[in-house]
């Protein structure tokens, strides 16, 4: 008897939506317009997300030497700095390297090279770049140079600068600029989401509103009211079903494209983005057209189906 | 459709036990759509017995489809109280509503198909409504259509029938279920003469298989065909009720 019932709601609610026509497609359409909304929603945060990650990336804070430091002194630094848990990794560049790192930086610049020469000496000092954990790290790790004996004894005669003060104005703004960037973006998303969740819930009731003859009528031939609601429910899902694959279709030229031609500005190839999560993202959407188009046409029914 | 087998069926004891007793009665009912004006029904009591087929006439206004509507509950009185087969219909709950409406066919004036069905499925609909099996569908649905002439328009919409064929549809809907009234209000409101003469024979066909049959009409072809109890209504209240009853107005 049950799946006799479930059998026939599914069916009539197939049936309804297929010969509906033009209202089946506006729904779909309004429909696929909260879906894309939600999609883009996501995207963006992707995005943002990214160029966070990338920037944070790009901080590190940089011990130089004075020219003519011990090596062997400058290693100790290096395994004391290692031994720090906020540490990620700490990299030495030798005098020699500086230099010719400098010579290969500046191969087109030809007074300068011509100025270096000059020099009997190397005048670069040794580095060493130190790499956080977390970069709200850099901080107090910067903070162990300024103090002698906490890193090792008379470390402090042979470095020369940290350069973390010069980073730290940049890199706090531009953390600041994303963080708000994202937050924005999140609110303005959420409120157009909302705004098209709005608009698809009138529509279906609007549809629906269409349709408060045909209920009465299955009233009085003796329906009851789960089986009048059941085939609106299962037409609501089948827009939702409808409109998550049209959206899906959709993102694919939108990804391709934004991949080809914003991957430098976002800081992420966004179709490969989307050929990764594809599998989230269909079952975040389906089941966003689901979830909307049945409680939607749950509401919607409901004030019809009182005594 | 084979009403043989409804009166041969537990039917046919219920039918007889209550062959004296009212099928609906209205109790001193008074309807008022808004406070202060005029009721549409105006402390009306009349009794309708099974088996009767009794017609309802009246201009405009005069309250006959308000009647109807108190009979289907789609209304609830304002005062008094309506019984069907001795019950309360307006304090039926939501679930026994439904069971109730299952022992009344219904034919209106402007047909009340479902649009987005073909004239099978809008009769199927009524029998899968009510629980019935896909066997016992695909077997009455159509030799009921048959019954109304349309077999050979089973697959066609509502919008691809004429007028006639709508109400003749919506005739075979009322009677698949095998209800123990029928109720039509205006059946023939939108027919031409030939129609009308043919619904108005379908309706006094069913009657003589034993169905209980309310007409609401303003048509004195139509009265003058049935010969049968009628009731006058003016302004809400039954100003005539004649065993053999004429058109008078």
């Amino acid at each position: 008897m049950l799946m006799m019932n479930i059998k026939r709601i599914v069916r009539s609610g197939y049936r309804n939506f297929m010969r509906s026509g033009f209202t089946s497609i506006a729904s779909i359409l309004i429909m696929t317009i909260t879906l894309f909304v939600i999609t883009s929603l996501i995207f963006i945060q992707a995005a943002l997300s990214a160029s966070l990650t990338d920037i944070r990336n790009k901080v590190d804070v940089t011990v130089y030497f004075v020219p003519g430091a011990e090596e062997s002194s400058i290693k100790n630094v290096q395994q004391a700095l290692e031994k720090l848990p906020e540490i990620k990794e700490v990299t030495y560049t030798s005098q020699d390297q500086a230099l010719s790192d400098f010579k290969e930086k500046h191969a087109n610049d030809y007074l300068t090279l011509q100025a270096l020469d000059e020099l009997s000496d190397n005048p670069l000092g040794a580095s060493l770049n130190v790499r956080a954990r977390d970069p709200s790290q850099y901080e107090s790790i910067s903070k162990y140079f300024e103090t002698d004996n906490v890193i090792s004894k008379g470390a402090l005669t042979i470095i020369d600068k940290v350069d973390y003060h010069q980073n730290k104005v940049v890199i706090d703004r531009l953390t600041s600029i994303i963080n708000g960037a994202k937050r924005l973006g999140f609110a303005v998303s959420l409120a157009l989401a909302l705004i098209s969740i709005v608009i698809t819930f009138s529509t279906i009731r609007l549809i629906i509103y269409m349709s408060r003859d045909e209920i009465s009528v299955m009233r009085l031939v003796g329906a009851g009211n789960q089986y009048i609601r059941g085939p609106f429910i299962v037409s609501g899902m089948l827009v939702g079903i409808v409109a998550s694959l049209l959206t899906l279709i959709l993102f694919i030229p939108i990804s391709i494209w934004l991949g080809n031609q914003m991957t430098d500005f976002f800081g992420i190839n966004l179709f490969s983005y989307y050929k990764s999560n594809f599998i989230q993202l269909f079952i975040i959407m389906l089941g966003s057209g689901i979830i909307l188009g049945s409680i939607s046409s749950a509401f919607a029914i409901h004030r019809y189906l009182r005594k | 459709m084979d009403r043989e087998k409804g009166i041969v069926s537990p039917a046919l004891s219920a039918f007889l036990l209550l062959l004296y007793a009212h099928m609906i009665y209205f109790n001193n009912v008074t309807k008022k759509y808004a406070k202060d004006e005029n009721p549409s029904i105006d402390n009306i009591t009349l009794s309708i017995s099974p088996g009767e087929f009794v017609s309802v006439v009246g201009h405009s206004g005069a309250g006959k489809t308000t009647l109807t509507k108190l009979i289907l509950a789609e209304e609830s009185p304002t005062d008094g109280t309506v019984f069907f087969e001795s019950t309360d219909i307006h304090k039926l709950s939501n679930n026994d509503l439904t069971g109730f409406r299952r022992k009344i066919g219904v034919v209106f004036q402007d047909f009340r198909l479902l649009p987005n069905k073909n004239a099978y499925e809008n009769i199927a609909f009524a029998m899968e409504a009510t629980g019935k099996d896909d066997e016992e569908i695909s077997e009455d649905v159509p030799h009921v259509l048959e019954l109304v002439d349309l077999a050979h328009k089973s697959f066609h919409f509502p919008h691809q029938l004429s007028g006639g064929e709508k109400q003749r549809l919506a005739i075979a809907r009322a009677i698949i279920t095998q209800p123990d009234i029928i109720i039509a209000d205006e059946p023939t409101g939108n027919l031409d003469p030939i129609n009308t003469a043919e619904v108005v024979n379908i309706l006094k066909k069913i009657n003589d298989l034993g169905t209980t049959i309310l007409l609401t009409t303003h048509n004195r072809s139509v009265i003058d065909q049935i010969k049968k109890r009628v009731i006058t209504l003016e302004n809400g209240r039954v100003i005539r009720d004649d065993k053999d009853g004429k058109y008078m107005l």
